[in-house]
């Protein structure tokens, strides 16, 4: 079970800056259970959202947002409500915000902060990993996650090992920032790279934080 | 001035300055760092000694350089976020300005991988960028990274690396430009062997004004042998080693290889004079460290600005 908390209404405030347009996306697996993107705080979301002031195209719920072949086919059906808007807001886990940004050509938001997979993390085939770190960073790099994905785990773009869009780590392995740099080049964000991002808070997370608090 | 740093001096007096990196020893031999230091005193206006450079266990950066200051040049401490969290990073922070050490090189590290104790964990609490932020606000802010405040604040000249050799190769400009606005004072370029891939990556660097806000110094360093270039070739993650380079040390005979080296090190350097916005070199011989006196007055950097 993975377990989700959504991040502060402020804070996903923050990230739709200059957007005026949402799509949303929940998922009635996990995020269900733990009430941070199943139907109702989904439809809670859109009416905080427009009650801010923002236009929300439409939700979609995926019955398990992790699953990608499943995401594909459902969010096919919203094609022309995900085109009007300027983002994606996804309320799950980690791994359902990265399968979102695969398979959708525009900014991906992460409403939510992945404090516990459970035990789980090794169960998914694709590249799409979520380490719990317990404060999503996938906002500042398109979807792609350098926690999870950059041998040293930078937050501040690509170290100076990276060559021919591989890790300087192991040649089999993508730089993930190289492929961050990439997306958002390709979707006009590149300004999201040059902000600086700061120091993490790992004291939210299940890795390096305390043990057992979570469950 | 920000500093005592000599360093920062030549630098602030429109000098062409020369730095030289010393590689510490396996042991506790202090011997090994006053042989090297003795060899570039005079030479050089500061040198840099690595921090456990490709991960490898070696005498610990401050603690070499601290040797090597009984001969009169100022020291530059490598710090790598690979070995230590924020709290382990600003101890160090504090000791090393204590200590009269004037000069600090931020960097993210090699990973562990490489070394010989890849079973070690990889710290990576913080990046370079955020460790150069965090140097500048102890400086400059009186703070710690918590935000609480600091009585007696480190006064470090801050210094970054940069690679312009790496990918995305536009990105690198811009990773620049990020190591400039957390705090860099001065920068350390990797070692550069393609010189119209640098002079391309200067181009972007003045286009955007970047060499009015930092002092770029470009790494280069002399090769021993044809399997050396070869190696760094093939081997090192974002190094560049043109074609051109290793044929023209295999158009000598062998025993003339080493001295063909210099004289290809002395020529980039002499080109590098030329571009724009290069306040200086860091001559990077490591364990080839007597040529560094050859090489800086072949290149007619000799004497060295004296204060
Ligand atoms: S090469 Fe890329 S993925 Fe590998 S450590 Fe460096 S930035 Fe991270």
């Amino acid at each position: 079970m993975l377990i989700s908390k959504q991040k502060p209404f402020e804070e996903i405030m923050g990230y739709l800056n200059g957007e005026s347009k949402v799509f949303l996306v929940g998922c009635r697996g996990c995020a269900e259970g733990w009430e941070s993107g199943g139907e109702k705080e989904i439809i809670e979301m859109k009416r905080r959202l427009e009650e801010s002031g923002k236009i929300v195209t439409g939700y979609a719920l995926v019955d398990m947002l992790c699953d990608k072949a499943l995401a594909a086919l459902k969010l096919k059906n919203y094609k022309k409500k995900i085109d009007e808007a300027d983002s994606i807001l996804v309320f799950t886990d980690g791994a359902g915000v990265q399968v979102v940004s695969e398979l959708v050509k525009k900014m991906v938001h992460p409403g939510c902060n992945t404090v516990s997979s459970g035990g789980g993390h090794a169960e998914w085939k694709g590249a799409e990993r979520c380490m719990e770190c317990g404060n999503c960073v996938l906002e500042y790099t398109g979807g792609l996650c350098p926690i999870s994905r950059c041998s040293k785990h930078l937050l501040n773009g690509p170290c100076g090992g990276s060559q021919g869009k591989k890790c300087e780590v192991d040649p089999e392995i993508p730089c993930v920032w190289h492929l961050i740099y990439e997306r958002l080049k390709e979707l006009g964000r590149l300004e999201k790279m040059e902000k600086i991002v700061p120091p993490k808070d790992w004291s939210v997370s299940l890795v390096a934080g305390p043990p057992v608090k979570r469950f | 001035m920000k500093t005592r740093s000599n360093l920062e001096r030549v630098l602030e007096g429109g000098n062409f300055a020369v730095t030289a990196e010393i590689g510490p020893p396996q042991s506790a031999d202090p011997e090994v760092i006053r042989k090297k230091a003795k060899v570039l005193s005079g030479y050089v206006d500061a040198f840099n000694v690595t921090d456990g450079q490709t991960a490898v266990v070696r005498m610990a950066s401050w603690a070499a350089c601290l040797i090597g200051k009984e001969y009169g040049i100022d020291p530059i401490v490598q710090m790598t976020c690979r070995d230590r969290n924020r709290i382990a990073l600003q101890m160090d922070i504090l000791g090393i300005a204590a200590l009269g050490i004037n000069n600090v090189l931020c960097l993210t590290g090699d990973h562990q991988k490489f070394g010989n104790h890849p079973q070690a964990k990889g710290v990576y609490d913080v990046d370079s960028v955020q460790l150069i932020k965090i140097v500048k606000d102890m400086r400059d802010e009186r703070k710690f990274q918590n935000g609480e405040p600091i009585s007696y604040e480190p006064r470090l000249f801050i210094g970054a690396a940069e690679n312009p050799f790496a990918d995305p190769f536009e990105f690198r400009v811009l990773r620049l430009k990020k190591k400039i606005e957390a705090g860099a004072d001065f920068i350390q370029t990797q070692i550069v062997y393609n010189v119209e891939k640098f002079k391309e990556w200067m181009g972007r660097i003045r286009d955007l004004g970047l060499h009015e806000r930092v002092k770029i110094l470009a790494g280069v360093a002399p090769i021993k042998s044809v399997g050396a270039a070869k190696y760094m070739k093939t081997k090192i993650p974002g190094m560049d080693v043109p074609d051109e380079i290793i044929t023209r040390l295999q158009g000598v005979p062998k025993d003339q290889v080493p001295k063909e080296g210099i004289r290809i090190c002395v020529d980039i350097i002499n080109q590098l004079k030329e571009i724009k916005g290069v306040s200086g070199v860091h001559i990077m011989a490591i364990e080839w460290e007597e040529t560094v006196p050859e090489i800086v007055q072949a290149a007619g950097l000799y004497p060295r600005p004296k204060f």
